[in-house]
């Protein structure tokens, strides 16, 4: 990825942040000017107040300073104070630059947070099913990090530098030009020194974090694998395997700390070196009468103060590009196109005969449903039986909109509207669909079943979990509806996560209503009250039913048997079981066990 | 489960108990402090020879003795390089080595505890536990340590340079030191406080996310998007809100700490000068003061700012710790191990051949985590080569026999014997070695088809991997992928189907000759052509061993010579296919069941 398409990320999601940075970087420079600032008046003091000697300063300075000659108790108290004051401005500006910068960042963080979950919410099913959760919530955490940590440390921290270096050339060019060629020689030297440095172990740093991970992969896989390792007893074996990578590991970090340490020790003497060089040649400058004690101070101060930013800025500079790594991840998710709705989409009354009409699907080449055409008519109830993978789940995904028909392949009308012209939210908003897979959120039942509905109405809610039999056990629960459910809170039994599920679409007070398979954790007699209950509650509603089990099938006024993609057969109860199929065979296995069917 | 409370005291009995681990560290360490100590005081000593220059040449207006001086100067540089570099590498290798061992020492317990811990604690957090955890440990003691008896021995130097000097200014910058000390303390306590919320938060945030994405569908189908992005971003702002506080704090030392050292700059320059002006006191010593006043502020800073890393390393401390503490729940008495060795070493001279006739006697059970017995009074004699099949709902507790045969767990009461003995009178290894595998999900483990089938015998020879390949008809699997047998299946053999592992898999148990057989089988749906090959070596594997099979195919459960039909974690009907048909119970409802399920299959059959 671009560097200036990574900048344009940034600048993105900077929306209320770019002031504070703007705001960042003034104050920061304040804070560096202050902070050099200091040296010069313990150099005036030592050279002018206390020396006697003709002052070396800006003239701007100098007005703020006792003139020497004065009383030298005096003019030292006021020098003193000066110091203070210098420290305390540069202190004063620091903080609020670093508050400015981590405001500036926070807010960029949670704008990228923010966007990255609701993108993510929107985008499409299919999606969702092309991508993995893993890898999609290791980029929403780590790499958001890294480009947090990017903003707030190494970003401002280049620009820190850069600041420091300048203003410190500047007035070290002010006082003396030898000196100051010195010190200035420096940082371009160092600079290089460590990105070179930096740039040519990068290898080395990628043969130990390749070390780490193969050690890493062999004690996960160790542990995932533990019962055929134990079954086998290999033991032994998986110990002298680790014992192999650990040492590899250690090894290749030694070694790179070998030259590591050359590399801290050669930079450490380099800045000492510069401190003796200064302090050599600033003597011999000094004697000469060239510079005076108080320039000779401060060099040594601006040197010290240089020495360890500028060796930091070569680590920094070669980190970048991990960074634009992280926001071509980031960016990928936010390139995908999430759901929209074309404008003028129509809201029509859904409470219409449902029609499919030669409807085609596949999942890539897998082809699911094949030119299947039926109706529903409206507030009637459709059954489907049909063996996994026959398509009925996509029936319902289609009728949903979480995948839409390709041009082509048929459609499907609701009261002869075509649903591709209807909104897809109000679609969905209007068919209650209780998935196979009851997930629910972590948060408490109430919240749960509320969750789409948002009408915080106990009685309500009550009145739904009665319809889908299960107020009582949320009653008899200590916390009752205030349960917190999922993984911080109470398992609950997959029966009961299913009916908290239908409960949840019964608040949608949906016109259709569709169960898929939503109902095989319960019993067969639990499943029939839910179904007697659903009957008087939600008079008029089209609803379909899919499930294995006949006696859930019986009393629907139509059913369809779907087998392979295609309808094999269609009709009432009475009219499937009177002549063979799948149907029949099931209903035949399914009354003579005495146990699943309806006495 | 196993999380153990940040505390924000530090525990001298938590930090003891790394003294075993250093023993083999000792001497780098012992180097590595002493170094660090040579560096530093040279480091304090620095400002010494500036004032020395000041004194010796500037002020008396002379440059004799500069070379010796500049060559003085030069071999303190050396030295403190030197010692830089030696500690470094000292300080690496106790941090390395010390995370080898600790590491090291976490993987055999690991390898040592029983499967049920396995089943209760996940992989992520025993892999955060070996990883980061020992690395943050280790680098806390070599580097944190060291560098925090740097920053004491640069304080401690700059003083003694100091009172040499000029005692009374020493005296006025020594009380300094604890002021300063106690204002970094107070702010870094609420730092860390802070940070721990920062945390926290982080977490909810990781939470929330992996309940966006995963509950996607859910979402989407009660169009709830905005619901869920607001309430997400009460999160964020919560994390927003926390974290500028912890930045406003760290911020908030910067100014202080400047004060602080601006402050001791004035005194020194204040009184230092009034000394100066009265000739009782030279230049040199006073930028040596007015240095020493700058620099021993940072180091204080440091010093307490390791404090939050330290207690970061305690946590770790106390949750690698508990990871070695567990204890194992079947483990052989020392009798046994002293005959049959231990995992690591096992003496199989002395093993005795294994039959597999398994007897349970009177056995009762319960799970750790249970309040009632699953197996009370159990008894059943279980002959050489019978296959026993186990068949019941998804969460009947369908595995408890088979744990208990193959002494993963031990019977709370009575005694499983296996070719008439006590189990428990045998090393674990020995039986374990004698099992064959199999599970529904099963597991390979990255590398090639060979080596993962190897992995039953590690001694056979190719010929023999692939024998054992072809008996099971992995081959017809392995010719179809371009390497063969040199083909690497990936992590977790990811990058073969289902079907195809499972294949490998039995290839592997086969290569084993286990005289006992222990098999999940997959509901996992494969091709009808793979799932025939399977169907096929599971007949061929069973024959002539005893089996235990966690059965879900009518076909497997019909052949076999005993069915025990298990519901709410108790056996409720033992006998076989036909005896139990003619019961009409719970067998004969699960059988119907299961026809249905497999109706999918049967319907071409029927057609025909």
């Amino acid at each position: 990825m671009a560097k200036n398409s990574a900048a344009s990320f940034l600048l993105r999601f900077s929306h209320g942040a770019k002031r504070y940075f703007a705001l960042a970087l003034v104050l920061t420079c304040g804070g560096i000017v202050f902070s050099f600032v200091l040296p010069l008046i313990v150099g005036y003091t030592v050279d002018t107040v206390i020396g006697a000697k003709e002052p070396n300063l800006p003239p701007f300075l100098l007005k703020w300073l006792p003139q020497g000659g004065g009383e030298l108790s005096k003019s030292l108290l006021e020098c003193t104070l000066a110091v203070l004051l210098c420290a305390l401005l540069s202190g004063v500006l620091t903080f609020f630059a670093r508050v400015c910068l981590a405001t500036g960042t926070e807010r960029l963080t949670r704008s990228l947070r923010d966007t990255l979950f609701d993108h993510i919410q929107k985008l499409p099913f299919k999606w969702h099913t092309e991508n993995r959760t893993g890898d999609i919530i290791q980029r929403c955490t780590q790499d958001v990090s890294m480009v947090q940590r990017f903003v707030a440390q190494q970003l401002i921290e280049i620009m820190r530098i850069l600041l420091l270096v300048a203003v410190a050339v500047i007035i070290m060019f002010q006082l003396n030009t030898i000196l100051a060629i010195i010190a200035t020689a420096y940082v371009p030297v160092v600079l290089t020194y460590s990105l070179l440095f930096y740039s040519s172990v990068a290898s080395e740093f990628l043969a130990c974090d390749e070390a780490e991970g193969e050690l890493m992969v062999h004690i996960q896989e160790n542990l995932t694998g533990v019962r055929v390792v134990r079954a086998f007893g290999r033991e032994r074996y998986e110990l002298d395997k680790f014992d192999e990578k650990n040492e590899v590991f250690i090894n290749r970090w030694i070694k790179l700390g070998d030259t590591l340490g050359w590399f801290f020790t050669i930079g450490d003497v380099f800045s000492s070196s510069l401190l003796l060089v200064i302090c050599a040649v600033g003597a011999v400058l000094c004697v000469r009468g060239t510079v005076t004690l108080g320039t000779f101070l401060v060099f040594l101060s601006y040197a010290a103060t240089l020495a360890w930013p500028v060796r930091m800025l070569g680590r920094i500079l070669s980190e970048v590009s991990k960074t634009t790594v992280s926001i071509a991840r980031l960016d990928e998710i936010l390139r995908a196109e999430p759901e929209t709705e074309k404008e003028g989409a129509l809201r029509p009354p859904l409470d219409g005969d449902i029609v499919f009409e030669n409807v085609s699907f596949a999942y890539g080449e897998q082809e699911v449903l094949r030119n299947v055409s039926f109706t529903i008519e409206r507030g009637t109830t459709l059954g489907i039986l049909g063996a996994t993978g026959s398509g009925k789940s996509s029936l319902t995904y289609l009728l949903n909109r979480l995948f839409d028909l390709e041009p082509g392949c048929g459609r499907i009308t609701i009261g002869g509207v075509d649903i591709r012209d209807i909104d897809r939210f109000y679609l969905r908003r209007n068919v209650g669909l209780v998935l196979q897979d009851p997930f629910l959120f972590s948060r408490t039942i109430m919240e749960n079943i509320d969750i789409a509905a948002r009408s915080g109405d106990l009685e309500r809610v009550r009145e739904k979990a009665a319809v889908a039999a299960v107020d009582e056990a949320v009653i008899a629960m200590p916390k009752q509806y205030d349960t917190l459910v999922g993984e911080r809170g109470v398992t609950l039994s997959g029966g009961q996560k299913q009916r908290i599920a239908i409960a949840r679409t019964l608040m949608l007070d949906a016109p259709i209503m569709i169960f898929d398979d939503s109902m095989s954790s319960l019993d067969a007699e639990t499943d029939a009250r839910i179904r007697k209950a659903l009957r008087e509650h939600a008079r008029g509603a089209t609803v379909i039913l899919i499930s294995h089990r006949i006696s859930t099938l019986m009393l629907c006024d139509k059913i369809i048997v779907l087998e392979d993609g295609r309808i094999a057969d269609c009709g009432t109860h009475e009219e499937l079981i009177s002549r063979p199929g799948l149907y029949r065979r099931v209903y035949d296995l399914q009354t003579d066990s005495g146990e699943e069917g309806e006495k | 489960m196993n999380r153990t409370e940040e505390s924000a005291r530090l525990s001298l009995s938590v930090w003891k108990r790394l003294l075993p681990y250093m023993k083999s560290v000792r001497r780098h360490f012992i180097m590595a402090l002493v170094l660090m100590i040579v560096s530093a005081l040279i480091s304090s000593a620095y400002p010494v020879f500036t004032a020395f220059a000041v004194s010796a040449f500037i002020e008396p207006g002379q440059l004799k003795g500069l070379p010796l001086f500049v060559v003085a100067y030069f071999a303190a540089i050396l030295v403190d390089g030197a010692a830089s570099l030696f500690f470094f590498r000292h300080s690496m290798k106790v941090e390395l080595y010390l995370a080898k061992d600790i590491r090291r020492k976490a993987f055999v317990h690991l390898q040592e505890l029983s499967i049920p811990f396995f089943n209760k604690t996940s992989v992520g957090y025993l892999l955060a536990r070996v990883m980061s955890d020992v690395d943050r440990i280790s680098s806390v003691i070599a580097w944190g340590m060291t560098h925090a008896l740097w920053n004491v021995g640069y304080v401690v130097g700059a003083f003694v340079y100091m009172f040499i000097l000029k005692p009374s200014l020493a005296l006025m910058l020594l009380a300094y030191v604890p002021v300063i000390t106690a204002v970094v303390w107070f702010f870094q306590s609420k730092i860390i406080r802070v940070q721990r919320k920062v945390r926290e938060v982080n977490s909810e945030i990781t939470g929330a996310y992996n309940e966006g994405i995963t509950g996607a569908k859910v979402t989407k189908t009660l169009v709830i998007e905005d619901v869920m992005a607001r309430e997400f971003s009460a999160v964020t702002q919560k994390m927003y809100r926390y974290s500028i506080r912890s930045s406003r704090l760290a911020a908030f030392l910067t100014p202080l700490m400047s004060i602080a050292g601006a402050a001791a700059v004035g005194t020194v320059l204040y009184k230092g000068g009034l000394l100066v002006g009265e000739q009782l006191m030279d230049f040199g010593v006073l930028s040596a003061l007015i240095t020493y006043a700058l620099g021993i502020v940072e180091p204080i800073v440091q010093l307490v700012g390791m404090l939050e890393n330290v207690i970061v390393a305690q946590v770790g401390i106390e949750r690698v710790t508990a990871l070695i503490d567990e204890p194992v729940t079947v483990a052989d008495t020392p009798e046994v191990i002293e005959k049959y060795g231990d995992v690591f070493n096992p003496k199989k001279e002395n093993w005795e051949p294994i039959r597999g006739d398994i007897t349970f006697e009177n056995v009762s059970f319960r799970y750790p985590d249970g309040d009632e017995d699953v197996l009370h009074d159990f008894n059943l004699h279980i002959p050489a080569g019978t296959t026993v099949a186990i068949v019941g709902e998804t969460g009947a507790g369908k595995s408890t026999l088979v744990n208990l045969a193959c002494r993963f767990f031990e019977p709370t009461k009575g005694r499983v014997l296996i070719d008439g003995k006590d189990s428990r009178l045998r090393s674990t290894l020995w039986l374990h070695s004698s099992l064959g595998y199999v599970l529904q999900t099963p597991f390979l483990f990255s590398g090639t088809v060979m080596e993962n089938i190897r992995y039953g015998r590690l001694d056979a020879t190719d010929e023999e991997v692939i024998a054992a390949a072809k008996l099971v008809s992995a081959d017809v699997v392995v010719a179809r992928l371009p390497k063969g047998y040199d083909e690497p299946v990936g992590e977790g053999g990811d990058r073969l189907s289902a079907g195809e592992k499972q294949l490998i898999s039995l290839a592997r148990a086969v290569l084993a000759d286990p005289p006992i057989f222990v098999l999940d089988e997959a509901t996992a749906s494969v091709d009808t052509e793979t799932e025939k090959l399977i169907q096929n070596a599971i007949s061929r594997v069973l024959k002539g061993r005893t089996s235990f099979i966690i059965a879900h195919r009518l076909s497997t459960i019909r052949d076999a010579d005993l069915i025990l039909v298990v519901d709410k974690g108790r056996i409720v009907e033992k006998g076989t296919h036909a005896e139990l048909l003619r019961k009409g119970g719970r067998y004969a409802a699960l059988c119907r069941a299961m026809q249905l399920r497999e109706e999918k299959f049967s319907v071409p059959e029927l057609e025909e």
